[in-house]
């Protein structure tokens, strides 16, 4: 090293987040007998204006060369800082922080405690900082489009506004159509529009706009690279219909050998579908596809003297001999829009939902009101002797949420409101029916939705405060026992139908899309953003955002909203056409390096190769890294036999002091 | 062994998960044993085992290594490397007769805070049980 290091400490009160269980002062004198700290300094808040100039003013006037900033974690305001230093002419890496608010004054009461512990974390920021090397971020090409994984209103709306803005998309959408759950809905709340008329005007859109590469019947397989520069593998599922030549007539599904014999998804069963099929009318695109599944000729080989469907197909479009292809492309961002499960209403085995065909979810009962739906919006149920219209009707609200019995803790924030709105439209319907609601809690905390809920109960529906027990069987009544704890009255209601108000649980398959990504869960188990208040939508990873229910449970309005907030941040890296990669990788020293390998073989990214150079007139191997692809996790170091590979910012002569430093408080 | 002696632990946290859940736990303002002092590094995979050597060596009486679960590391594969090197390490240990209780290793994710205070006080408390370390010679830093 050339220059001796000027060291510049500056120990923050957080107002009295630090201060109240560390000795700010006593640390900062402590510091400034730390060797070459030139300069040891508290402040109120060094995050804000007046701290940062602090800093910059020590820098310029002292001419300090490394700052340590002990406050809070460097996750939260290490750039701040870095920029901050960088402004006053020093390279940004010449930065430590320490770590003395989450990890010591908001755990320890003692303050005793907490400064002993404080002046041992800058004391060991000292003996690293003195060694941390200047290091220059390189800006690379970002490519001018992205990903969106997942085709519900999230992703169509996120969609949406990336290709209007100019940018491409591709979005992959597992299932043969878009629209996801917002498709299957009947009325949303609180305003009551039809879910299919503000929703299909942009399942069309997206699969017409010029600039969105729709991807359905797809799952995404690999994604490589990082922000600005994810190469993506897409593998689209042969459909065995022809996507050019199907007209979308629907020929084939009335002719099919097995028609109408299997349990239509859309429709939750409840309804219908042939082995050739569109989930439902207003599907997009508006091309059938073959079940493998389900169909005869593609599961037992054979399908009478021919399959029917391709007989009468007048495009001839359907093609059994299709076969899963794979797209391959790359994107500057990635937006992550997969959504929910509805909670598995058989795992709440008291309320009898695998054994009462009348027992039924919320997502059913949005089928059976629809007028697209299977009973064509009769509410009409079958009570073992006849098809009856519902007299006595009870809604169960909180089933599978805040309930840690099935794991989930969190509440839904849907239930409340679609019970409400189911209320309602049944009320329209059945308008001399008894509907009860039973509940714990309501919670209508939206925009207008005190106000619909209001309504709802002004329109006779009875909210019985009460979490049922049990539901049974009485002759050809369902029973609802419950205690109403309001006037601490046992109750054994009888009804026709029961109507399970499911909660929204995180997807079965999310693992796939989280290892994909790397993404983490949050203990609701929903996919983790990078910071609960002011980071939302972004993630862990760089260049990937979350958008929607996968997230966490969340309605349409709030949905749609966090949508356009992860498409403008998503829009960042492709706006500004280049993206800043981390400095922070490895690196060889090439004149220690014996070539063997092992580092190679241990890099996840491949992001280390061997080359011949020529050493003393020798042409030897050594190990080289590709800084593009290295992401600087360090995991080849403790591979190496002569410790010739070392990750910056984080090499064994920069650690290994912080160990000694930390250990002399013996 | 005094009654007031107090073990003193260096960690290792990878910066994606476990020093997340350390941060989370501090937001939730989580109360844990002051005994532990975290070096950050970007993943449990940068950890040499000599690290862990090297802190008993310089005074430290316990040593707690923490990454990702296994499966979600954010790189990939890095705490499988760690996992391996550090449970080879353990083996190691008592072998040249240094106390395995002296050494834990963990995985905690980003919304871990609980368990991550859990972590901590088994880590000190079976560092108190094993006493001050007097394995290897002392040495001091070098300044
Ligand atoms: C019974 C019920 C009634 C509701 N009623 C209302 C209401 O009236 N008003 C209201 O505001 N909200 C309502 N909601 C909430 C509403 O359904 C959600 O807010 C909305 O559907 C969330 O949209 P999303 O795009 O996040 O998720 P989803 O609708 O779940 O869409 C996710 C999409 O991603 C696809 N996908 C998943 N994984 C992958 C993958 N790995 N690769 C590719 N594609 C994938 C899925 O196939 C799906 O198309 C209701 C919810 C329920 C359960």
């Amino acid at each position: 090293m050339t220059e001796k290091p000027k060291i510049g400490v500056y120990v923050c009160h957080c107002g009295i987040n630090i201060s109240a269980t560390v000795d700010v002062e006593t640390v900062a004198d402590y510091a400034l007998k730390l060797p070459n700290v030139e300069v040891a300094r508290t402040y109120s808040y060094m995050c804000s204006d007046p701290g940062q100039s602090l800093i910059k003013n020590d820098i310029r006037e002292h001419g300090l060369n490394r700052v340590i900033v002990a406050s809070c974690s460097p996750r939260m305001h290490e750039p701040t800082f870095r920029k901050a230093i960088k402004e006053a002419g020093i390279n940004p890496y010449y930065l430590e922080m320490a770590n003395i608010r989450e990890q010591c004054s908001w755990v320890h009461h003692d303050i005793d405690e907490g400064t002993a512990k404080s002046k041992k974390l800058v004391a060991a920021s000292v003996a690293k900082v003195r060694l941390l090397e200047a290091l220059e971020s390189k800006e690379v090409d970002a490519e001018p489009s992205a990903l969106v994984i997942g085709a519900g209103i999230a992703g169509i709306q996120a969609a949406l506004d990336i290709a209007d803005a100019g940018f491409k998309v591709y979005l992959v959408e597992k299932t043969p159509s878009v629209g996801g759950r917002m498709a299957q809905l009947d009325k949303t709340f609180p305003t009551l529009d039809c879910s299919a008329c503000i929703l299909t005007p942009k399942m069309v859109d997206c699969a017409s706009h010029p600039n969105i590469e729709l991807l359905s019947y797809s799952e995404v397989e690999e994604i490589g690279g990082y922000i600005g520069n994810f190469d993506i593998k897409v593998r689209k599922k042969a459909r065995y219909v022809d996507f050019d030549k199907c007209t979308g007539c629907g020929d084939c599904a009335a002719e099919c050998r097995v028609k109408d014999r299997f349990p239509s998804e859309f429709d939750m069963g409840m309804g219908k579908r042939s082995a050739v099929y569109l989930p439902f009318p207003q599907a997009v695109p508006a091309k059938y596809t073959i079940d493998p599944e389900s169909c005869l000729y593609l599961t037992k080989g054979k399908c009478g003297k021919g399959p029917k469907c391709a007989e009468v197909c007048q495009a001839g479009a359907i093609n059994f001999d299709q076969v899963d292809e794979t797209v391959e492309f790359r994107v500057g961002a990635v937006i992550v829009a997969t959504g929910f499960d509805p909670f598995d209403a058989s795992r709440k085995p008291e309320y009898g939902y695998s054994d009462y065909p009348n027992v039924i979810t919320g997502m059913e009962m949005e089928r059976l009101v629809s007028a697209s739906g299977p009973t064509g919006g009769k509410i009409k149920i079958f009570n073992g002797k006849e098809e009856i219209e519902p007299k006595e009707v009870a809604f169960i609200k909180c089933v599978g949420s805040r309930d840690e019995s099935v794991g989930n803790e969190y509440c839904s924030r849907v239930c409340c409101m679609y019970v409400a709105k189911q209320a309602h439209l049944l009320r329209d319907k059945l308008p001399d029916a008894n509907i009860r609601v039973y509940y714990m809690d309501v919670r209508a905390f939206g925009k207008g939705f005190e106000e619909f809920y209001d309504r709802v109960r002004r329109e006779n529906v009875r909210y019985i405060r009460g979490n049922p027990s049990e539901i049974f069987k009485r002759g050809d009544k369902l029973v609802v026992k419950v205690e109403d704890t309001l006037t601490a009255t046992p109750l054994e209601d009888e009804v026709d139908l029961v109507v399970l108000g499911v909660g929204l649980e995180p997807r079965a398959d999310m693992r796939q899309t989280m290892e994909l990504l790397r993404l983490s869960q949050s203990p609701d188990r929903f996919f983790l953003e990078a910071h609960p208040k002011l980071r939302p939508v972004d993630t862990a990873t760089d260049g990937v955002f979350l958008a929607g229910c996968c997230q966490g449970p969340k309605d349409i309005p709030d949905t749609v909203a966090q949508a356009k907030g992860a498409a403008s941040s998503a829009m960042i890296p492709l706006a500004r056409g280049k993206v800043v990669i981390s400095a922070q990788v490895a690196t060889v020293d090439e004149s220690t390096c014996r070539g063997c390998g092992f580092c190679v073989n241990i890099c996840p990214y491949t992001a280390i190769e061997l080359v011949t150079v020529n050493r003393f007139g020798h042409e030897v191997e050594v190990a080289r890294v590709n800084e593009a692809l290295c992401k600087g996790c360090g995991s080849c170091s403790p591979g190496c036999l002569s410790d010739s590979i070392q990750p910056k910012s984080f090499r064994d002569r920069q650690i290994l002091p912080q160990i000694a430093a930390l250990g002399v408080f013996k | 062994m005094s009654d007031n002696y107090e073990p003193n632990i260096v960690a290792f946290l990878c910066n994606w998960c476990s020093y997340a859940g350390a941060d989370l736990a501090g937001t939730s303002r989580v109360q844990y044993p002051a005994n532990i002092q975290v070096i950050r590094v970007m993943c449990s995979g940068r950890v040499n085992p000599l690290y862990v050597m090297n802190a008993l060596q310089q005074g430290a009486d316990g040593v707690l290594v923490s990454g990702c679960h296994p499966g979600d590391c954010h790189y990939m594969e890095g705490n499988f490397y760690a996992r391996r090197r550090l449970g080879m390490l353990k083996d190691l240990m008592e072998f040249v007769g240094v106390d395995p209780k002296r050494f834990h290793m963990s995985w905690v994710s980003a919304s871990e805070g609980h368990k991550w205070k859990e972590v901590v006080e088994k880590t000190v408390e079976d560092a108190r049980e094993a006493g001050p370390f007097e394995g290897f010679r002392r040495r001091q830093i070098d300044w």
